[in-house]
């Protein structure tokens, strides 16, 4: 895992876009503590976005991809949504699936690279709206996590269908009237992370997007989690501005509202007992790695 | 046989793909030209031509030669820069040579900037932005070239070149295959060979890209 497999040639490299020849230099592909607090001094791995402005879905995007752990080496794949917008951005590889069926070519793609790449971790992250995951997909998110496939579903849950004018999701919750759906929602929000945590998903979290350290955290126990044991599942509180009649600065003040304890994003969160084991044991490497380093410091010093 | 050439356009908006039109591709050691295969020899002469005859003479590296991802990409690289340089040292004054890119083939949203890179998904503004009037690609995967290729010839009046690794390509007005370092410095050595002796079309009034 290096920038050693990212290099321009160098009879050619004046020509490149200068963000080309910043992902070779400051990206931080290749870095073991990557997160977060890269954003700003290192170049992201998202380019200029479509999206609308102020939307915290691109919020969601920025924390995500500065928190994978290991982005050289990961397959994301996409389906129709606003998200699909974003990915010709990324400079992560990613699949653009049919709307719906990402969880099917997920489980397809991990089972094919590690077929392909025995001796090598590649991750697969999945990156669905809701529509994608809990409507029209909700047959291949479940067969996936039936199957104990290895990779991570992130559900992008604005609770409707932002990108076609507002219709009702099966994640939006009761009661709420949007543009297309006038009459009102008459069901509650399906619970995916219930329905997650029973059909076998080895961690499970619903929050909003509102902390990058709390995405970081999750996404890297997600990753780590679905690479060794088995399938995980991430639901992140992404509002549509737009549909839910804020402005553009809103975004990050609903999503502060929403996550409440009492409110529907309250934080939820279920780790299976392997996966508890696991994290105590990626922690106990951190703990020590950490130490290792300070102790070098000091006698450096 | 087939009637149908591979001309300048622009043919109209959506010009057939050459192969439907009957156009095969040129065997190991052959070339094509407007779509009638011919010796390689004639082909690198042909496409010196086109280059000194050109006002904006213009070399597109793609992903394949610009990202050094094994040794023989950098070679390719470091020929290409050697053709450019040749070019530059070739033509008369009031031709301006130009190198761009296409880094990656992302149909970049909302917009991407013509004068730095060129992209396969409408390669036309980057031909039409700088008046490019003739092109090579390099480097290129073949599907991508195909797209860009077709576009180019349907919208804008540039003579196209590929130079191609694999078999070579229809929809270029002139297509070489199985390209390699070697083949690349024949071509600057064609190009240098025919300095002085083709006048280039400074003054014609159809000169450069429709737009």
């Amino acid at each position: 895992m290096s920038k050693e497999r990212i290099k321009i040639s160098e009879d050619l490299y004046d020509i490149m876009p200068s963000d080309y020849q910043d992902l070779v230099k400051s990206a931080t592909y290749g870095k073991e503590d990557r997160g977060w607090k890269d954003i700003g001094n290192s170049k992201e791995l998202i380019e200029q976005h479509s999206l609308c402005a102020g939307c915290p879905e691109s919020m969601a995007f920025r924390y995500i991809l500065a928190s994978l752990p290991n982005p050289e080496d990961t397959v994301m794949v996409g389906s129709t949504g606003c998200t699909s917008l974003v990915f010709p951005m990324v400079a992560v590889h990613n699949i653009h699936s049919l709307f719906g069926n990402q969880n099917a070519i997920a489980s397809g793609l991990k089972r094919a690279l590690s077929v392909r790449f025995p001796g090598r971790t590649k991750d697969v992250v999945v990156l669905a709206g809701d529509g994608a995951t809990v409507d029209i997909g909700l047959d291949m998110t479940l067969q996936a996590w039936f199957r104990q496939e290895k990779f991570t579903p992130i559900c992008f849950d604005n609770e409707l269908y932002a990108n076609t004018g507002g219709q009702e999701s099966g994640l939006m919750q009761k009661g709420f009237v949007a543009k297309m759906a006038p009459v009102g929602k008459l069901f509650d929000k399906v619970r995916l992370p219930e329905i997650a945590r029973e059909s076998g998903c080895h961690y499970v979290v619903q929050c909003t997007v509102s902390k990058p350290s709390l995405i970081e955290k999750v996404v890297r126990n997600a990753v780590m989690i679905a690479r060794e044991i088995g399938p995980t599942y991430l639901q992140l509180y992404t509002p549509c501005i737009l549909e839910i009649g804020k402005n553009s600065m809103e975004g990050l003040q609903e999503m502060r509202d929403s996550e409440k304890p009492t409110e529907r994003f309250a934080y939820k969160e279920y780790i299976s007992e392997p996966a508890k084991q696991l994290l105590a044991e990626v922690s106990a490497k951190d703990k020590e790695k950490k130490a290792a380093a300070k102790q070098l410091a000091s006698q450096g010093a | 046989m087939t009637q149908y050439r591979v001309l300048p356009g622009p043919e109209h908006f959506l010009p057939p793909s050459a192969a439907s039109m009957g156009i095969y591709l040129p065997n190991p050691g052959e070339a094509h030209i407007n779509g009638v295969i011919v010796p390689e020899e004639k082909a690198y002469e042909e496409a010196a031509k086109q280059f000194l005859m050109a006002k904006v003479p213009t070399l597109f590296p793609g992903p394949l030669v610009l990202w050094a991802w094994n040794e023989k990409a950098a070679k390719k690289a470091t020929a290409i820069r050697h053709l450019y340089n040749t070019l530059k040292e070739c033509v008369q004054p009031g031709q301006t040579p130009m190198l761009i890119p296409m880094p990656d083939y992302r149909p970049k949203y909302p917009k991407i900037n013509p004068e730095v890179e060129i992209n396969p998904n409408h390669p036309n503004l980057t031909i039409w932005h700088n008046k490019i009037d003739c092109c090579m690609f390099i480097g290129v995967h073949c599907h991508q070239a195909n797209l860009s290729l077709k576009i180019i010839r349907g919208g804008t009046s540039c003579y196209t070149i590929a130079m191609c690794a694999q078999a070579g390509h229809e929809d270029a007005m002139l297509s070489f295959r199985d390209a390699s370092v070697e083949k690349i410095m024949n071509l600057a050595d064609a190009v240098k060979r025919l300095k002085g002796t083709v006048n280039p079309r400074l003054t014609s009034a159809k000169s450069g890209a429709s737009n």
